[in-house]
């Protein structure tokens, strides 16, 4: 690349300064406060009702509402509703079990042509694959501190 | 015949014998929705891929500019298209089916008008009686390439483009009626360091305006001696900004300068953000659209730039900034 395009380059970063419109963050932030604190209120009625109609301790209560959030979320993936969720709540659809579960399904349904093995199978964690590896890492770290302070 | 640094000028007077043009249903519910040739609202086209269903809008643009042009496949000399998918697999594809002699070409949203250029300089030099120029785009296939997977819900910026779901084609030939190709201008790569790929309009403006200037400069021309010049898929981001490079370059182009990707949409269509995009775009738009108004007598001289993003998904990861090109080419109506 020539000097002059470095320049250029420069002077054209500069220019585009407010020519461009920029992210509605706060309409974004408000809209993801509500829509994740209502997907987690959903997954607390569900756990509620868990409890007191099949009478679950609590902590057993965890694990079936999970998984019934994460049919939720691949039924409304599958269906085409959850990427118009997310364009409209952002980082509230985004809420680790249900938008988990939509990186996941959409992930398995995108790649649905090319077979179950090749397609599907290598590629259902494309997009959730990170959140995988780094939240192992940073479980490992974390963990490794609460230990040195706490062993004696 | 070279006029200037990087205009053809055709004296022969190749002309568009024919227009084909298929799109989904976004772009049917769009202002120009009646003026293409076939809308589909099944986003699959009866297909079990969005690749194939790609490949078959392609196939059906060809086959309806073919047809509108008077000729059967088998009189066409020479196929130039290409799209945006790795190995431009929907044009290597549709080829298959057409069974006629192919150029493969890539110049990303560009590759419309690189094809209609390349067509009629062949038929200039009379290497082809009647040529294709086609190209095609589908929101769901590109989506899966360059950005995620369809359903997957990511929230996108209001800079980001819609890509078209169609496919365009043109058959370029020696005739005595229809729109005439005078020139073209092959445009240079530039890179004025935008990083984002949500961000193309912003890169992409400049190699337009750079192309533009080219153009004028070769031809000796003003803007005022176009009835409009319209850019390819800048969007309603980009557009202002390339508008604002040529008022700096003392090019006032004021009401005589539009964009395939505004025109495309109605602003207020759900998940348009700022404008269509992709090669269908500009070549839907151009070959539905602008050549009818210029039929229509609405016109008589225009001048298209298709503008392209050359970044791949290795680039962008990378943090590579964009290259960006723009091809021109000027249409002028009927007789003379």
């Amino acid at each position: 690349m020539s000097v002059k395009m470095g320049v250029d380059q420069k002077r054209y970063q500069v220019f585009l300064k407010g020519r461009q419109p920029v992210r509605p963050w706060f309409r974004n932030s408000v809209r993801a406060f509500f829509t994740g604190g209502a997907t987690c209120l959903l997954g607390q009625g569900i756990q509620e009702l868990i409890v007191h109609y099949y009478h679950f301790s609590e902590k057993e209560a965890g694990n079936p509402t999970v998984a019934i959030l994460i049919m939720l979320s691949a039924l409304l993936t599958g269906l085409g509703v959850y990427d118009k969720f997310g364009q409209w709540a952002g980082a509230g659809s985004a809420v680790p079990v249900t938008g988990f579960a939509n990186s996941i399904a959409s992930a398995a349904l995108e790649h649905k042509t090319e077979g179950y093995v090749a397609g599907v199978g290598s590629n259902m964690f494309k997009v959730a694959g990170p959140v995988i590896v780094y939240g192992v890492v940073a479980a490992f770290a974390v963990g490794l501190v609460r230990y040195l302070l706490t062993h004696d | 015949m070279l006029t200037g640094k990087q205009t053809w000028s055709f004296v022969s007077g190749p002309r568009i014998l024919g227009t084909g043009t298929v799109v989904g249903s976004k772009e049917g519910r769009g202002p120009l929705g009646d003026r293409f040739d076939l809308v589909h609202d099944d986003p699959y086209v009866g297909q079990d891929s969005w690749e194939k269903a790609e490949c078959k809008m392609l196939e059906q643009a060809q086959e309806k500019a073919v047809f509108k042009a008077g000729l059967s496949m088998e009189a066409i000399d020479v196929a130039i298209a290409g799209d945006l998918l790795a190995q431009i697999t929907s044009a290597n594809f549709a080829a298959r089916t057409a069974g006629r002699p192919m150029l493969g070409i890539f110049s990303a949203c560009a590759t419309s008008m690189q094809a209609v250029a390349l067509a009629a300089a062949l038929v200039e030099a009379k290497a082809a009686r009647y040529a294709l120029a086609a190209t095609s785009s589908h929101n769901s296939s590109a989506e899966r390439i360059f950005r995620f997977p369809t359903e997957y819900g990511a929230q996108k910026p209001p800079t980001a483009h819609c890509t078209v779901t169609g496919a365009g084609a043109a058959v370029v030939g020696a005739g005595i009626t229809g729109v005439r190709v005078s020139s073209a201008t092959i445009g240079k790569v530039i890179d004025l360091g935008v990083q984002s790929p949500w961000e193309m309009g912003a890169a992409m403006a400049p190699a337009a305006v750079d192309t533009i200037v080219q153009h004028l400069k070769d031809t000796g021309r003003s803007v005022d001696d176009y009835d409009l010049i319209v850019t390819g898929d800048l969007a309603r981001v980009g557009h202002p900004i390339a508008r604002e490079l040529l008022g700096r370059q003392g090019h006032d182009v004021q009401d005589r300068f539009q964009d395939c990707g505004i025109l495309m949409y109605d602003e207020h269509q759900p998940e348009v953000f700022s404008g269509g995009s992709g090669p269908a775009c500009c070549a839907c738009v151009t070959f539905a659209h602008l050549l009818r108004q210029l039929e229509e007598g609405e016109y008589r001289r225009i001048l298209v730039v298709a503008t392209g993003a050359l970044l791949s998904t290795v680039t962008a990861q990378q943090n590579e900034t964009i290259p960006c090109v723009a091809h021109a080419v000027c249409f002028e109506a009927g007789t003379s």
